[in-house]
């Protein structure tokens, strides 16, 4: 029996190799490329095109996410509010990619055992974020939130201008050396619970219209 | 979609979507091969001595299968987004205004109809007591609780203390652009001694136990310290959100260690801003709830 079409292909792993290749990247060359060249996801600015506030964290704000990753935060907690009523009753105004430009990695996620942190910044006062992260039952009786007490010492943080150096590799904002040059002088005298209820509070204010 | 820096990604998305279509559409034609008629040749290849493979055609309800996805896609994308800048007009956005516009043709009569009402009308109707408790629930239970009951730091809200005033314009206007409560730290202008005077000062006022001579020396520091914010008669004052210190209603505490703290280092307290957030019909609710709850 002449060779088949397929068995030509079966029979040579080069090529089977090379068209496998090819079929599995289309999805990425056409849902994920393009993303690199849109405006609404390179720059600050929602998806109509108005513009976004978002500021580039700063060494406290900074420190505070790594701390946030550092406990693992995002395995119960999404910052992803998406455009459902039921999530924008209750989070807030539904989150634009504009708002992730200085997020790497971002801490979107998908899995809520506690509620989406996309909007928190503001909601609370510090004051309830340290009690809150201190020990959650002493202001809400029936969390299930683990206690975070050892978050009240001073931030081991002597990497942070390698951290930001990092950053300037990969990230949309290049600290200036002067940025650098000043940050431990900004972490000076802080602990972590300053550092992530800085971080916290940040969340999500750089939309204005926030309903 | 529709901000591409440059048409040519418009093109691109187009293009790449149709070569895929395209290209499944010819490997299932390249593919359908008719059932022949009399024997059924042999693939060719043979496995473990004797196992060998006919070569009949694909299941034609699995074909079919295929043949569905492409039609899907076709249809898919001639309604929805996802071919390049087309049909954003059907896209999640404005899914979510029109879920937006159809629960404001629901629930916005309900709203409009409390708006108008007077505040302590509202405050007296089990329906909108219902709504203001889910809202109530939903926003600001994390703080002042489930029960309305408070916390250290976080006011009760059904007792008939009101650090800013209980009306029902101080409340609203409470939610809608939150409070900022400031007493600056007494510790270096009282001095360790004076500071304890002070504390057994309030406590006396409350008919907590207390040193009567250091109560008596600490009223000297109160007035001299204190009555600004406080009053001369220490009863607070809701336009600073000073609180009564004769009640014996406490906010943080009434231990001498807690006050000697307050006094010490002062307090920074804090309630959010809800306005932008929840809009005026649910501020109006929330208001009349919580009014409801406090023993007026």
């Amino acid at each position: 029996m002449a060779q088949s079409k397929h068995e030509k292909i079966e029979r040579n792993v080069f090529l089977m190799i090379v068209l496998t290749l090819m079929t599995v990247s289309v999805g990425g060359l056409v849902e994920i490329v393009p993303l690199f060249f849109q405006h609404s996801t390179t720059t600050a600015i929602d998806h109509k095109g108005n513009a976004l506030d978002v500021k580039p964290y700063d060494a406290v704000r900074l420190v505070g996410r790594d701390i946030y990753v550092r406990e693992g935060c995002y395995n119960c907690h999404s910052q992803m509010i998406r455009p459902f009523r039921a999530e924008t009753e209750r989070y807030g105004h539904y989150s634009v990619a504009g708002e992730f430009i200085y997020d790497h990695p971002f801490q979107w996620g998908s899995k809520r055992t506690g509620p989406d942190l996309a909007r928190v910044g503001g909601r609370y006062s510090d004051e309830w974020q340290r009690v809150h992260l201190l020990n959650p039952r002493d202001v809400v009786p029936e969390s299930n939130m683990p206690a975070f007490p050892w978050l009240d010492r001073p931030v081991r943080a002597g990497d942070i201008q390698d951290r930001m150096r990092a950053l300037n590799k990969v990230g949309l904002h290049k600290y200036s050396d002067e940025e650098i040059a000043a940050a431990p002088a900004a972490l000076e005298g802080k602990t972590e619970l300053d550092a992530v209820v800085a971080y916290l509070q940040g969340l999500g204010t750089a939309i204005s219209h926030f309903r | 979609m529709a901000d591409f820096i440059s048409g040519f990604w418009n093109m691109y998305v187009m293009v790449l979507v149709t070569l895929s279509i395209l290209f499944c559409v010819f490997v299932l034609v390249s593919n359908m091969t008719k059932r022949e008629k009399g024997e059924v040749g042999l693939h060719g290849h043979v496995w473990d001595e004797t196992l060998a493979e006919y070569s009949n055609p694909l299941p034609r309800w699995w074909m079919y299968l295929f043949w569905i996805t492409i039609v899907f896609a076709v249809v898919y994308l001639a309604i929805y987004p996802g071919f390049g800048n087309s049909n954003q007009s059907r896209g999640q956005w404005a899914q979510y205004d029109a879920e937006m516009q159809a629960a404001q043709e629901r629930f916005g009569p309900v709203f409009a109809k409390y708006r108008e009402m007077d505040m302590m009308a509202v405050a007296a109707d089990p329906e909108a007591n219902a709504m203001g408790k889910r809202l109530f629930l939903t926003y600001c239970q994390q703080c002042h609780g489930a029960a309305a009951q408070g916390a250290k730091s976080f006011p009760n809200l059904t007792d008939s203390e009101w650090l800013w005033g209980g009306a029902p314009e101080n409340i609203k206007e409470t939610i809608t652009n939150g409070r900022n409560g400031v007493m600056p730290p007494f510790g270096p202008a009282l001095g360790a001694d004076g500071v304890k005077d002070v504390a057994n000062y309030v406590r006396s006022m409350n008919g907590l136990a207390h040193d009567s001579v250091r109560a008596q020396r600490g009223k000297e520091g109160f007035e001299a310290n204190c009555v600004a914010c406080h009053g001369a008669d220490a009863k607070g004052n809701p336009m600073l959100g000073a609180p009564n210190l004769t009640d014996n209603r406490w906010l943080y505490g009434s231990s001498e260690a807690v006050i000697i703290e307050t006094i010490n280092l002062g307090r920074n307290n804090q309630m959010p801003a809800f306005g932008a957030f929840l809009g005026e019909d649910k501020v109006h609710l929330l208001t009349a709830y919580v009014l409801s709850l406090s023993k007026q």
